[in-house]
């Protein structure tokens, strides 16, 4: 086949760099998904870390 | 075990290489003179194909380093390598389709070699996750899991060889000794657009080692802090879920 007039491989050109840059988009947003979730993980660690204070923080001022 | 040195360089790096190839394909790069400007998804289809199909060599060794160690990082290493390679072949399947209906005036070419074998290996990899989702036991789908991609992996290169020995009927041999004599200006863009590919692929492979394993730390932690019942007991998952 003869090659395709600017215009026209234009759109071809475009919609291949766009299918690469959606992919890499799509993945990073799925690992910023993930990344809120840890997040969200590591405060309910703390929260669990700081009732387990609460819990011995009386019987140090007892001893 | 921190997965994520060297993250940021990496990241920088990978971008600035991406930018500058894709800067070369458009502003010094030459039109082909057979196919014209469409031959600029070269750029971006090829870099994606050679570096998919690596990450499938090296999801495979990194499965012969878990079965013979154990380790479980390596495990974990295999499997994100196999996924990434996975979406990138996702993106050439798809670009090459692109490709192939502007140049040749068809989405598909089912007589063309090259292109059959790529979706053979394709859809060999997109059997990997539903296998490792199949198994409960963590240890047997790791065990399993490597098996596979060691004789996949193995796979990769010989279907390489035996595409080249074919006769080729429409798709072009890039690197090759005897074709693919491409232009110095062209060979330099094409080798900047592949350099910045691998440096993205480890990027990303870096950046879900670093997740995946920080997932797996935390809900570790919490369960020694908090006691298994606290917990949800795990849900079957093709990710490994172990360290």
């Amino acid at each position: 086949m003869p090659a395709l007039p600017l215009d026209d491989a234009g759109p071809y050109v475009a919609a291949a760099y766009l299918v690469f840059f959606a992919l890499i988009l799509v993945y990073v947003s799925i690992m910023a998904t993930k990344l809120g979730r840890i997040e969200r993980e590591i405060g309910e660690l703390s929260e669990l870390v700081e009732e387990r204070q609460s819990e011995h923080a009386p019987e140090e001022e007892r001893v | 075990m921190t997965f994520g040195r060297g993250l940021r360089a990496l990241s920088i790096a990978s971008a600035m290489l991406i930018i500058g190839a894709f800067a070369l394909v458009f502003f010094y790069a030459p039109n082909d003179a057979d196919q014209g400007f469409i031959q600029k998804i070269f750029y971006v289809h090829v870099p994606m194909a050679i570096v998919a199909l690596c990450g499938f060599v090296a999801g495979g060794i990194y499965a012969i380093r878990h079965l013979r160690s154990g380790d479980r990082a390596d495990d974990l290493r295999s499997y994100v390598a196999i996924h990434i390679s996975l979406v990138l072949a996702v993106g050439v399947l798809i670009t090459g389709s692109i490709w192939a209906r502007a140049a040749w005036g068809h989405w598909w070419v089912w007589d063309e070699p090259t292109l059959v074998s790529f979706l053979i290996v394709f859809l060999l990899y997109a059997c990997y996750q539903p296998l490792r989702f199949s198994i409960e036991d963590p240890e047997r789908q790791a065990r399993y899991a490597s098996v596979f991609a060691i004789v996949a992996g193995a796979f990769v290169p010989l279907n390489f060889m035996a595409v080249r020995m074919a006769e080729s009927l429409a798709h072009p041999r890039v690197l090759s000794t005897t074709g693919g004599a491409m232009p110095g200006d062209m060979r330099l863009t094409f080798f900047v657009a592949l350099v910045g590919m691998a440096c993205l692929f480890v990027t990303l492979w870096k950046y879900e080692l670093a997740s995946k394993s920080a997932s797996i730390q935390l809900r570790s932690l919490k369960r020694r802090l908090a006691g298994d019942h606290a917990l949800a007991p795990l849900s079957r998952s093709a990710a490994p879920q172990e360290l």
